[in-house]
This record gives C-alpha cells, structure tokens and sequence, in this order.
C-alpha cells in the first residue's frame, strides 16, 4: 500500500476526474492517491466518481483556493 | 430469461434520454457500465466552475450523477485531440450552428465500439429517439450512425427500438424487444412518464443540446477564431476561452477577451503567462486577454476599450497596466474610448 499525489489544479471539470480516474487505474487496491484541484465542482464530481467506481472518499474539502480529495483505491476489475 | 452474462455499455450524456435507455436494459438484467465523452464543448460544468455569479447553482456532473442513479459504473474519456477532426471536417457538415451532431454521434459509438471490444461487452446502447432531434436522430440518419460507427446490430435503442429492425441482443434474446419502447418524435411526454414509472424525479434538461456547438454565440466565436487563426487546429485553452468574457476585435491582427464578472477574471489570470494583459490601477475593473500580434498603437486603442468597461469609464483619463507575459510591465495613461467609437461590428 503506499500513496501518491495528484496535481489536478487549473483544470476544469471533468478533467480532474478524468485525471483521477486514469491514475486511479494504475493503482493498487489498497493504495491511497491525494488529489488537489483547483475546480470547486471537484469536491463533488471527484468524490461521486469515487462512489460509483467503489473508491473510498477518506476526506474532501476547499483549502483556501484549493480542493483536497484524498481516496483509497477499492477492488480493482483488472 | 434475463441473461446476467451479458454485458452493455451505454453513453451517458447526462441527460433523461440516456438515463431511461439504461434502466430499461438494466431492468431486463443486463449487467451495463455507462461511457461518457468530454470533448471540450460539454457544457458541463465548466461554465458553474468559472463564473461566480452561478456558483450557488449545484455543481455537479449530470453524467456522473447519471450514474449515480444507475448504480452503474461511469468511464468518462477524453476525447479532446481525436474530436478535432470531427468537428473540422464533418462528412455530414453542421446543424444549425457549428454542431456536428451526425459525425459526433458516429464518433461517439464508434468509440463506445472501441471499448466494448477491449473490454469484452456485448452490446452498445444510446438514448436516441426517432424525430426527437432535426440532425443525427431522424428515421434516415439513424441507420448512418450504426452503419459508419462500424456498430452495425450491435447498436441499441431502447426508447424506439420497437420502431426500427431487430437488433443483435433482441434476435438473440438477450432482451426482449416487448419490455423495450416505440417512442417517436420530439415530444417528451412520454419519456417523462416513463421516468415517473420508474420514480425518476429529478433529472437534466439540455434544451439546445449538449454541448455548446449548438450555441449560436459560441459558435460566432469559433468561426472568428478560425478566421484569425492560421489554421482551424485547436488547443482546449482555445476552445475553453472562447467561454469566457466578452470577446472584441477592433483591428483584423487582435482580439481582446475582457472578464465579465470576478470568477472570469479569476480563471483568466491563469493565462497572463501565455497573453499580453491588461487591468487598470487607478480604477477597478476586468482584466482583459489580446489575443494576437499587436503594436504599440494597437495597445493603446486596447487600453482606451478596455478602460471603457471600468469604474474610470466616465473618467477624464485612467492608468492602464499593460503587463506582458515575461513578466515585465508597463503602465499607459489613456482616455477611455468614447461609447460612440465602440463600432458595434467589434463585437465578436
Ligand atoms: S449537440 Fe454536440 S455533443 Fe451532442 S451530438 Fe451534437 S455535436 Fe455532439
């Protein structure tokens, strides 16, 4: 299990998801990927995206000007 | 008997259409996981994300809360590079703005064909109905996005199946045509019914459609680019600016995009790397993008315009920052330009 980080910021909605998703499916169950966007909408769509794919949302708030997502990677399909 | 081994992915634009297509194969136990495209003209999102004035409006993803819904997986792919030639050289040209719908559809389940078949499902389905939209789903062109998308039978319709030849997973049986619909035309009515049957309460209501090409605006915008650029390539900064700001040309070799609102300004300060910019430090007001070539004097008449939509408007004269993007800057005193010399033709 390790963690890994993800710089989403500057990019608009869906593409932070998109980012997670496509990182997301490099990694193992178990694994923990920090996000950090600067779309205010991510703090909705990253965590839902995460619901629907089976990650777990560990946290996901503004901080400042920035959104901080961090997930646990759930039972991967491959 | 509903057959649990068999797999559908279906595109999920957000919308009720797409929402209603999937429960009804999902009610007849087919296992389906949704597949939504981003283009870079969804008109998702991003326009909540930069302007302040609507950010009390919920910012959510519709496909994604599609999904939700579902309870059905989502795989949302980027398909901003390969989408350039669909809009650039569309086979079937545009609707009534830049909107190439049948090409884009065509696109769309082809890519969709493209991960079934890496991903070992079934069949594809999209929320199409028959006369429901004047390009890409009309009774003739219908046939066209199965046949040119290499999708063939394989392509299903749940919401107008009844109206069309049996497809692959009604021949069969992996569904029955008889739980599917023969909706037709471009009433809602009974798409709206359906969604009550299935307690489906809250959904999005595109109008125009789902992407900002069908917006007259944006594509004015777009064909001004194209004008002045030297060639209808594209990057997604292009793409996404032509969203933001009020757009002026005063002179063929420059355009200037000048925020609206604070949240613009705000995503526009993240261009003054790649743009001359300009604000006024005297007085408040937006910040404004040129884009193009452009002369002293070119910066000057840019600086008069720009001052004209500040607080210094009615000023005798302001103090322009013209600042470059190497980071150096230079300050310019001017009148700000009388309303009478704003040619209305400026407005892109
Ligand atoms: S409205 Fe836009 S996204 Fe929808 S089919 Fe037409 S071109 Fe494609």
């Amino acid at each position: 299990m390790s963690t890994y980080q993800l710089d989403a910021r500057r990019l608009l909605c869906p593409m932070p998801v998109i980012k997670v998703q496509n990182r997301a499916s490099e990694l193992n169950t178990g694994d923990i990927l920090e996000v950090v966007c600067t779309d205010p909408g991510a703090v909705n769509d990253v965590p839902a995206w995460c619901r629907i794919n089976g990650h777990e949302v560990i946290s996901a708030g503004q901080e400042g000007d920035e959104v901080k997502i961090i997930l646990q990677i759930g039972e991967t399909d491959e | 008997m509903p057959n649990q081994k068999h797999k559908a992915v279906s595109l999920i634009s957000g919308g009720l259409d797409s929402l209603l297509a999937t429960k009804v194969v999902m009610e007849q136990g087919i296992h389906v996981e949704g597949i939504n495209f981003f283009t870079g003209f969804c008109v998702e999102g991003h326009t909540h994300a930069i302007r302040k004035r609507d950010q009390d409006k919920p910012k959510r993803n519709n496909a994604l809360w599609v999904a939700e819904q579902l309870g059905i997986k989502l795989h949302i792919i980027d398909v901003i590079d390969e989408y350039k030639d669909v809009l650039i050289n569309p086979k079937h040209g545009y609707g009534a703005n830049l909107n190439p719908c049948l090409d884009c559809k065509t696109f769309m389940v082809s890519k969709a064909l493209q991960w079934l078949e890496e991903h070992e499902f079934d069949f594809i389905i999209t929320g199409e109905v028959i006369g429901q939209r004047p390009m890409s789903q009309r009774k003739d062109t219908m046939p066209v996005v199965a046949r040119d998308s290499g999708a063939g039978d394989r392509l299903l319709r749940p919401l107008c199946a009844q109206n069309l030849p049996a497809t692959l997973p009604e021949r069969e049986g992996w569904v029955k045509r008889e739980g599917l619909y023969g909706f037709s035309g471009r009433s809602r009515k009974p798409q709206m019914a359906l969604a009550a049957e299935f307690g489906f309460e809250e959904y999005a209501q595109p109008a125009g459609g789902c992407c900002f090409l069908t917006d007259k605006n944006y594509s004015d915008k777009l064909v001004d680019m194209w004008q002045h650029h030297s060639s209808r390539d594209y990057e997604l900064d292009d793409i996404m600016l032509l969203k933001v700001g009020r757009h002026i040309r005063p002179r063929d070799n420059f355009k200037m995009i000048i925020g609206r609102e604070e949240g613009e300004n705000k995503f526009m300060e993240g261009y003054r790397k790649e743009f001359i910019s300009l604000f006024c430090s005297s007085h408040s007001g937006p910040l404004v993008l040129i884009d193009g070539d452009v002369s002293d004097e070119d910066l000057l008449l840019a600086a008069s315009i720009a001052a004209r939509f500040g607080q210094g408007r009615t000023a005798e004269s302001v103090v322009m920052e013209i600042n470059y993007p190497d980071g150096q800057s230079k300050p310019v005193a001017v009148a700000p330009i009388a309303p009478a010399n704003i040619d209305e033709a400026w407005y892109v």
